[in-house]
């Protein structure tokens, strides 16, 4: 037997006997004979565990690591070794959802206090215990706005909204019978005369803003709340999650839900995933959100102690009239998200935002004064990201980077690069990747 | 497990002043000042300020009130709580994989296209389908996004009457919940005393207006749907797509396939069958895999693989959309192919028949003591419908919160909802005889006691950290973040 099976051929002849069979067989006797596979499956051979490490590393061989300015909704940011290191114990790793609270205090527990530093980080008042990403979570915010409107099915949708996010809430709003209205830009911010237009059209449940927005620019939502619900629709503000420790919260803005992806809280970037999805609300909305929310609650010895609560909510009570089909969170994820913001307390995030948003501003005009690229919306503010109008050809900058160990940023148009700025960036290697584009 | 309960907030370790965190300085001058005020948050988010032993204290004393697969038993029917191997883990965090940026250029991460391409075959193989995408990033997106490949496939063919799901009354909560985000109406088709679909209900539903029929095979009572050529027969006849939630595939595992049983769109939890941990309820993994025939409908972005060898990432105007900005949880992609890899075709054969013998052999030793409903060979699991001996009034309930007192997870009880006492056990294939017969033994105690010390039973759990909390409370009371407890 393979060497992550127990079975002794002993204890396989004593089990099939108790089972009154003769062979493992015979306890398939009810799978009709034509539709049994009746080869091995062509796959290779099993393989002890150093040479499925050295198949990792020749894949990994192929890979490039880069100094990365890359961002558009996913930031190298660092992670600290206390992370690692407690999202490796196994009690944590190994557990299922916290269905038997008496043995999963240790989960309920972290979800609790994962919940909390969602609610402040994002200025709103309650949380949920995460979802998959920010692009799920920006279409279940999507759907929990049409399911509290009750008969709306209009999603209004601004243009600023990266595109990544704009297209999963398009999926799933042509899916579920929601028409998506996307809201017109002027000089990269969403247009306040379009999407006053739009809301006096009518049947519109909510509306979808983000901040920062696709291109790093931090629009002013000003009153944006109150012209929102004065057509009894909701305000969403997507968000990065590492940014709200300095610039202004969904929850100060007014917004009914604040979504968005918690990559940026320390994750590795792992090339798409995981991560995690966080929607945030009012204590109003609450009973709308979907997936597993935690509470506390007291037990038999009257000790203070944690549980999934308002279950009435979910799939596996309401079946096909549930606020949403997910049965899970991001679990350890969001474990990481909570050891992250512990470490990094109040203090530190402000610090990972003001080192992104100088080191950004100092690129920038590096770049702008090589004559070869300038910022596509100067008089914008920004704070980690810049959206870059090319002189030169954006494809043969990323490869002449690339070759040097940079990546540059993200190419979105003709001409354009998204480039993103962390703490992981010294200001050595911006110097370098301005020197590559001076030498074009 | 530590069954002192450790109980404290990190909220409550914080002392002004302390701090964890060290960051490089870029020494670039500042400009932050210089953003408007109005852009600015008005106060500091309350996080807490603790110093870095603490930290690792707390959360390492918060783990031990917490049971894993890695700490005992976890039994838990549906959910396929096999051993996580520790390569896995390693494999995953390589910084060679995990410091990609999701959209660097295809060029420079030919290693992780190649590994997402290669799982993308091996579950392709295994499912006996034609192209799987990874994306969904659990089982119910995996359902969603499946639900949405079918909806593609009929509005393809100008066929927009279709908007009806099928789903068994013994189905996983997520398959009427996953149809009605996907904007299906859900007809439920009733099983037979045995658990099994009942062919003849679901005839008279099948019409123009049904998209496709979802089922899990073997079904939720642990019982293999052993007229699904018939079943898929009728489906096809009626212009309907065949859906397999994968759930439960672990006990097909070389032993049949669905796409060989009929099925033209499934998918794969690799947190289950690929032994990917749970994290304490996440990330998972949601695979879908489709027929031939059926692929230009999976979500954009997919891997495709060149004539020269390369990878490429693509995207196609005849996909469903997307369910996702990346190419999912990679990370958790990474553990499955490992697993796979060790495991290779000889130890995949193996993992199904072995799960197979030990659901059986448990509920063979216990069968006396425990109502059985459905008494037929099982799979990968099996339903008991409560105690024998009802007559003390010991419930599934009170069952499950003494086994946590012997050291076990319970299994999964009150599902399916065809019984009133249900009692779901899956040992899977990573459990010794060992372990099962200490569980049987312990699930005998139990059931002796019912009947001769029933209070001790009911009032259970006796020895865990903490004991029956008040769910009612916490509902009408909802108290979800810290800052309500201080009030």
């Amino acid at each position: 037997m393979h060497r992550y099976f127990p079975h002794t051929k002993a204890d396989i002849d004593a089990m099939l006997q108790r089972c009154g069979v003769s062979a493992i067989d015979d306890l398939y006797s009810d799978v009709p004979q034509e539709l049994r596979l009746k080869r091995d499956y062509a796959l290779s051979r099993q393989l002890s565990e150093k040479e499925v490490r050295d198949y990792f590393h020749r894949l990994g061989d192929k890979n490039r690591r880069l100094v990365c300015f890359a961002g558009a909704g996913f930031y190298n940011h660092y992670s600290p070794s206390v992370v690692s290191s407690v999202i490796s114990r196994s009690e944590f790793l190994t557990a299922y959802t916290p269905y038997q609270p008496e043995i999963s205090q240790g989960t309920l527990q972290y979800i609790f206090e994962y919940q909390s530093m969602m609610a402040t980080l994002t200025g709103m008042e309650v949380s949920n215990a995460s979802l998959y990403d920010g692009t799920t979570a920006t279409a279940e915010a999507m759907l929990m706005a049409v399911a509290a409107s009750r008969k709306r099915t209009r999603v209004l949708v601004s243009s600023t909204l990266s595109p990544h996010v704009r297209r999963v809430v398009a999926t799933y709003a042509s899916y579920h019978g929601v028409t998506v209205d996307e809201v017109a830009q002027t000089d990269g911010v969403t247009d306040i005369d379009d999407l006053r237009a739009k809301l006096e059209q009518g049947d519109v449940a909510g509306v979808i803003v983000a901040s920062p927005n696709y291109y790093g620019i931090l629009e002013d939502y000003s009153g944006w709340a109150e012209l929102c619900h004065s057509h009894k629709a909701l305000l969403i503000i997507h968000c990065v999650a590492s940014d709200l420790g300095l610039i202004r919260t969904p929850g100060e803005w007014g917004a009914d839900i604040a979504v968005g992806d918690g990559q940026s809280l320390g994750m590795p970037l792992s090339y798409g995933g995981p991560y995690l999805g966080f929607i945030c609300t009012t204590k109003a909305l609450m009973r709308k959100l979907p997936g597993r929310i935690v509470g506390a609650t007291e037990d038999a010895d009257g000790r203070r102690v944690f549980v999934l609560t308002l279950q009435a909510r979910e799939q596996h009570i309401r079946r096909d009239k549930a606020t949403s089909n997910i049965c899970s969170n991001q679990g350890l994820m969001a474990l990481y998200a909570t050891v992250y913001m512990s470490v990094m307390g109040a203090a530190g995030l402000r610090e990972v935002c003001e080192r992104g948003c100088n080191g950004a501003h100092y690129l920038a005009d590096a770049l702008t004064a090589t004559g070869k690229m300038r910022l596509k919306y100067p008089h914008r503010p920004y704070l980690n990201e810049f959206l870059m109008e090319c002189d030169v050809d954006v494809d043969d900058l990323i490869a002449r980077c690339v070759a040097q160990g940079i990546l540059p940023g993200v190419k979105t148009a003709p001409g354009r690069l998204l480039i993103a700025v962390t703490e992981m960036c010294s200001r050595e290697e911006m110097d370098t990747l301005v020197s590559i584009v001076k030498s074009m | 497990m530590n069954r002192e309960y450790y109980g404290k907030l990190i909220f409550e370790l914080s002392r002004p002043g302390r701090r964890a965190y060290s960051l490089p300085d870029n020494g670039c001058p500042d400009v932050v000042s210089q953003l408007p005020d109005v852009l600015m948050r008005d106060a500091a988010p309350v996080l807490p300020e603790v110093d870095e032993p603490a930290i690792v204290r707390h959360y390492n004393n918060m783990s031990t009130n917490n049971f894993g697969v890695d700490t005992g038993f976890y039994p838990l029917g549906s959910c396929t709580m096999k051993y996580n191997p520790k390569i896995n883990e390693e494999m995953a965090a390589l910084p060679s994989m995990a410091a990609l940026h999701p959209f660097q250029p295809d060029s420079t991460v030919q290693g992780a296209l190649e590994a997402y391409y290669n799982l993308q075959q091996a579950l392709s193989e295994i499912g006996g389908m034609s192209e799987f995408t990874l994306n969904p990033f659990a089982g119910a997106h995996g359902e969603l996004t499946g639900l949405m490949v079918i909806r593609a496939y009929h509005r393809s063919r100008g066929d927009e009457k279709r908007t009806k799901v099928i789903v068994p009354d013994s189905a996983h909560g997520t398959n009427p919940a996953s149809a009605a985000v996907a904007g299906l109406k859900v007809v439920e088709v009733k099983s037979l005393p045995d658990g099994t679909v009942d062919v003849d209900a679901l005839r008279p539903l099948l019409d123009d207006t049904v998209a496709a029929v979802m089922m899990t095979n073997p079904n939720t009572v642990g019982i293999f749907e052993h007229r699904i050529p018939e079943i898929a027969a009728m489906v096809h006849e009626a212009g309907a797509l065949m859906y397999y939630d994968g759930a439960n595939l672990n006990p097909m595992l070389g032993v049949a396939r669905p796409g060989d049983m009929g099925f033209d769109v499934m998918h794969i939890n690799l947190h289950k069958t690929f032994s990917t941990p749970h994290g304490g309820g996440g990330p998972g993994s949601g695979p879908v895999g489709v027929r031939e025939g059926l692929e230009q409908f999976l979500p954009n972005p997919r891997v495709t693989r060149n004539p020269d060898g390369t990878f490429s990432l693509t995207h196609t105007d005849t996909a469903l959309g997307s369910v996702s900005a990346t190419l999912g949880n990679f990370a958790v992609q990474l553990r499955a192919l490992s697993y796979i890899l060790s495991l290779g075709s000889e130890g995949l054969m193996e993992a199904g028949p072995l799960a197979t013998l030990n659901a059986n052999y448990v509920k063979e030793s216990l069968r006396d003591v425990y109502a059985l409903p459905v008494d037929r060979v099982c799979k990968h699991e099996f339903v008991f419908d409560g105690l024998a001996d009802k007559s003390h009034g010991v419930t599934t309930l009170n069952v499950a919160k003494r086994l946590l007192d012997h050291g076990y997870h319970a299994p999964t009880i009150y599902f399916p909802l065809l019984f009133h006492e249900s009692l779901m056990i899956e040992p899977t294939e990573t459990e010794s005889r060992d372990t099962l017969d200490e569980f049987i033994a312990v699930m005998r105690d139990i059931a002796r006691e019912a009947s001769e010390n029933p209070e001790v039973v009911k009032t259970a759990p006796h020895n865990t950290p903490v004991r029956r909390p008040d769910d009612t409370n916490a509902a009408l009371n909802p108290v979800v973040t810290y800052f309500d407890l201080e009030k």
